[in-house]
Formats: structure tokens, C-alpha cells, sequence
């Protein structure tokens, strides 16, 4: 009985490891595929003016009225943001809505000072070192 | 025999096989609930609760209870999906 175990030990442990080098390379594979991974400079840049804020709601908005360019960044922004949002949504069997509104929770969190973001009372507030000003039912 | 049936019923319970011997007892007692009651419905009215109707209707926010588990069930797939795509975020 013993000396059956042991070679399905073996084996089930050779296909768990099998598995995780398959998991690797897909990984690996897939990393340079994906979406790009660093913010585009413009992009960057109009964060960092205030031009654009991020919004409650898991979207990008102006606190000032918005040049053409800042907005059609942003507008091309957030049709991406949605795209991603819709596919993690029904993975998770949740309505697009509240995955964007789960998401904008954590975006206003992982915002730096000085960068813009939507208050719950729908004001534009300036990041500092203090805690954001966030929804009662972010997490 | 009449009259005495109409007006004294007390009398015409003493004569039944079932309280035989019995009827000086009861008659007691019942005045003793009697007065139990009354004093009893006294206090009761006295201990009133009044409960009012409330002005306006109930509203149970269910909605925000419900997003709210939803938020926190998404919270961790959201925050790999953020640093996955950092470009757009």
C-alpha cells in the first residue's frame, strides 16, 4: 500500500510542477502582450497638473474645464478602463458598475499628493499625505 | 320556586350534582378573581405604552448593505487588475 502511495506522490508532484513552469511561461509570454505598463508621458503629466482626477465612479475626469488633447487622452483612457473593467466584471460575476466603482475606491487610495480626485459630495479634492475622502462603502 | 330560579341563580347552582359541597368555596374565589381583574385592568390602563404610527414611511437602505459586500468581495481582483494594467490607470 505504502509503496503504491509513493509513486503517485511522485507523479502528482511532477505535474504540480509541471504545471507551475506552464503557469510561468504563459505569464512570461503574456507580460509584454499585455496593456502598456508604464503611464504615457502626457498622461503622467496631466495627472500631476490637476488636468485630470480621478472620479468615484473608477473613471477619469476633468477639475477644469479640459483642453481638446487632455480630453481626448482621457476620453481614450477611460474607453480602455471600461473594456477592462466589463471582461473583469464578468469574470467575477459582477456588474460592470461595481467593478469600476471597486476599482475608482482603490484608484482615489492610490493616488500621490498632489494629484486630483473626486470627493464623495462630487467636489474635486487635492491629494495630500492625509487619508482621501472616499465613498462610505469602499473597502 | 319560579322567581327564586330567575333571580338568585346562585341558588339554583348549589343544586347541581357537580359542585355539591363545594358552592361556599367558589363563590369566594370567584369574587377574589373578580377583584383581581378589576384592579388588575386598573394598573394595566394606569401602565399604559402608547406606540405612534411613525409621520414617515420606513425605508431600509438594502442597496447600500449589498454593494457594499460586493465591494469588498471585488476589492482584491480589482487591485490586481489596476497593477496589471498601470498604464491605463
Amino acid at each position: 500500500m505504502v509503496k503504491k502511495l509513493v509513486p503517485m506522490a511522485a507523479k502528482a508532484s511532477f505535474l504540480a510542477l509541471a504545471a507551475g513552469i506552464v503557469v510561468l511561461g504563459a505569464t512570461a509570454l503574456s507580460a509584454p502582450a499585455a496593456e502598456a505598463q508604464t503611464r504615457d508621458p502626457a498622461y503622467a503629466a496631466a495627472r500631476a497638473a490637476g488636468q485630470v482626477g480621478e472620479k468615484a465612479d473608477g473613471y477619469l475626469g476633468y477639475p477644469v474645464p479640459p483642453s481638446a488633447e487632455i480630453r481626448r487622452m482621457a476620453e481614450d483612457i477611460n474607453i480602455k478602463r471600461r473594456a477592462v473593467y466589463a471582461q473583469k466584471a464578468q469574470e467575477q460575476h459582477a456588474t460592470v458598475e461595481d467593478y469600476a466603482f471597486t476599482s475608482g475606491c482603490l484608484l482615489i487610495s492610490q493616488t500621490r499628493a498632489g494629484e486630483k480626485y473626486q470627493a464623495p459630495n462630487g467636489s474635486w479634492e487635492t491629494r495630500t499625505s492625509a487619508p482621501p475622502l472616499r465613498d462610505s462603502r469602499c473597502p | 320556586m319560579k322567581s327564586d330560579e330567575l333571580t338568585n341563580r346562585a341558588r339554583l347552582a348549589k343544586d347541581l350534582p357537580m359542585h355539591l359541597g363545594k358552592l361556599g368555596k367558589r363563590r369566594s374565589g370567584q369574587r377574589g378573581i373578580g377583584l383581581v381583574m378589576v384592579v388588575g385592568s386598573a394598573l394595566a390602563l394606569g401602565g399604559c405604552v402608547s406606540v405612534k404610527a411613525p409621520d414617515k414611511p420606513i425605508v431600509i437602505e438594502l442597496n447600500i448593505n449589498i454593494k457594499q459586500e460586493v465591494v469588498y468581495r471585488l476589492a482584491a481582483d480589482a487591485k490586481n487588475t489596476i497593477d496589471e494594467n498601470s498604464g491605463i490607470f
